[in-house]
């Protein structure tokens, strides 16, 4: 190496002016979060524009509001530390857990459930996979069902009745961050989040307003409680999207 | 800042800084670190390239290697189908009471449907096999439905008491809380009791007899032997699936039980429900 290379008076190349930013601790901070932004600009900002984004699918709808409630209780118990809502698409993770989750299947989530920890297995399709009298069972005492688990026991889930004073509102706020919830499922939104579960109730509106919807009385006691709420949940991940309707985009 | 100043012991040029008369050296990188970060730099470029990278108007880049993450994962799905599918065609199409005189098939089913024990059963049936109170065990003999491989897989295809598959097994046990006077359930919870040996209060067998006869007897047999075209359990025997207490069974008459099974058809392949048939079967109460 010759000393002809550093010598600053020989030398003012493009490359070699990085000397002023060195010698500037706020250039240097107002430069690196420049670069730093071009990540951001690169691989996020065209996620907002770009039409593949989120696939179009179909049986995609937003949470009834009971699924909705039993969603909050879901993030309320920090379900999501222990279980995670995304099958990625490896071969071992779709044999176990069915399809690999699309973008679709969360974009009413807010936010949402992906997970990053699986201390229990990954509950985007775990609706349908069990009855509700299993769910029921394992949320009171998981031993009971699953010896060998360490999840710990909801049984007080049972004890809190819910009358959807304030579904109304969830619905409303849901919608005001992007959920396409209409006039009509806000304005019948407690009625629907008290029918769904009621036995003697009149479905027809709820399921018109979200298809697909599972109607029966989850935890086969009086009323609503949280349990029903989060059952109704549970029992409704992963069910929205016909898969036998979608072809993939392979450029993804 | 002083003017950078040639340092003769190093044969290097300083930065110009002076602390105190103290100089820093204008050392270069070494090359190997300069040509390595050169180099990365040009795989990255050669890396957006080759694979799906910038993002453009409507969608990114797909990459000339055209590489997806999805292509990937159906191409190692459709490899280990490929591998498996001479012997998953004969094990989805089989005649499954014949299953155990091909003996290499068969310990492929059962291994198979170890696997898809593990993952869609265990949770209500256990690792083992063995149940847990309200949900069957699977390794005695004592069947509600039927054990032999066939019934299991009729049970395993379509499910129980569900509301998704139309061909589910179904019965209702109606809750004769509504029907009968709460002594009168005492009695027939003795007589259920005095049928199996267990402890009970023998004044009221009688009563719980005649009981028995005109309100369970349709289904349950005149002997309490159970039906199994109607999931009805065998009551002479010691096996409870809910419990054989004072406390349980008057539960079990006045709020009866209504035991549901998801049907498994829409998860499972053909041959995954058949290999999942074979491994309980051979569980030790196959008939």
């Amino acid at each position: 190496m010759t000393s002809e290379n550093t010598n600053p008076k020989k030398r003012r190349s493009f490359l070699e002016r990085h000397a002023a930013l060195e010698r500037n601790g706020t250039l240097l901070m107002v430069a690196s979060l420049l670069v730093v932004s071009v990540g951001g600009l690169v691989e996020i900002a065209p996620l907002f524009y770009l039409e593949n984004t989120i696939e179009d699918v179909e049986g995609m709808r937003p949470y009834s509001p009971l699924e909705l409630a039993g969603r909050d209780i879901y993030v309320r118990e920090g379900c999501y530390v222990c279980h995670s809502q995304m099958i990625r698409p490896m071969r071992d993770e779709v044999e176990r857990y069915g399809h690999y989750s699309l973008a679709a299947e969360s974009q009413y989530d807010h936010p949402h459930q992906w997970g990053s920890k699986r201390t229990g297995p990954d509950v985007a399709r775990v609706g349908g996979r069990y009855s509700d009298e299993w769910h029921v069972d394992h949320l009171n005492d998981p031993q009971s069902v699953v010896p060998e688990s360490v999840m710990p026991k909801y049984a007080f889930l049972n004890d809190v009745k819910l009358d959807g004073e304030h579904i109304q509102a969830l619905v409303e706020t849901h919608r005001f961050v992007g959920v396409p919830y209409t006039e009509e499922m806000v304005e019948a939104a407690q009625k629907d989040f008290l029918a769904q579960s009621d036995p003697d109730a009149d479905w027809d509106g709820l399921l018109d307003r979200y298809p697909g919807a599972q109607t029966r009385n989850f935890d086969g006691a009086e009323g609503v409680s949280e349990m029903d709420a989060l059952v109704a949940y549970l029992q409704m991940l992963g069910t929205l999207v016909d898969f036998s309707t979608f072809t993939p985009d392979a450029s993804r | 800042m002083d003017e950078p100043r040639y340092d003769e012991a190093t044969k290097t040029y300083t930065t110009g800084h002076s602390y105190d008369g103290i100089e820093e050296l204008n050392t270069p990188l070494p090359r190997w670190w300069l040509w390595s970060l050169y180099m990365t730099i040009v795989w990255a470029v050669i890396y957006s390239i080759a694979y799906p990278a910038w993002p453009l108007v409507s969608s990114a880049t797909a990459g000339f290697l055209g590489y997806s993450t999805r292509g990937e994962v159906a191409q190692e799905i459709a490899r280990v189908e490929a591998a498996n599918a001479e012997l998953n065609t004969l094990l989805a199409n089989i005649d499954l009471t014949v299953l155990k005189d091909n003996e290499p098939l068969h310990q492929f089913a059962v291994s198979a449907g170890a696997s898809v024990f593990a993952n869609n059963c265990s949770q209500c049936h256990g690792s083992g096999a063995a149940g847990a109170v309200g949900y069957p065990n699977l390794l005695d003999d004592d069947w509600l439905w039927g054990g032999d491989i066939d019934a299991i897989a009729v049970t395993v295809r379509h499910g129980i008491r569900n509301e998704q598959d139309e061909d589910a097994r179904y019965s209702e046990m109606p809750a004769f809380g509504d029907i009968l006077e709460a002594e009168e359930i005492t009695s027939v919870v003795a007589y259920v009791q005095s049928l199996s040996g267990l402890d009970h209060n023998a004044e009221l067998v009688a009563q719980g007899s005649e009981l028995f006869a005109d309100n369970c007897s349709a289904c349950h047999g005149e002997t309490g032997m159970g039906d199994r075209t109607q999931g009805a359990p065998n009551l002479t025997d010691s096996v409870w699936l809910y419990g054989g207490s004072d406390a349980v069974l008057t539960d079990t008459i006045t709020n009866a039980r209504f035991g549901v099974m998801p049907p498994w058809s829409p998860r499972l392949t053909d041959a995954q429900i058949n290999a999942v048939s074979a491994y309980v079967h051979q569980k030790g109460g196959g008939e």
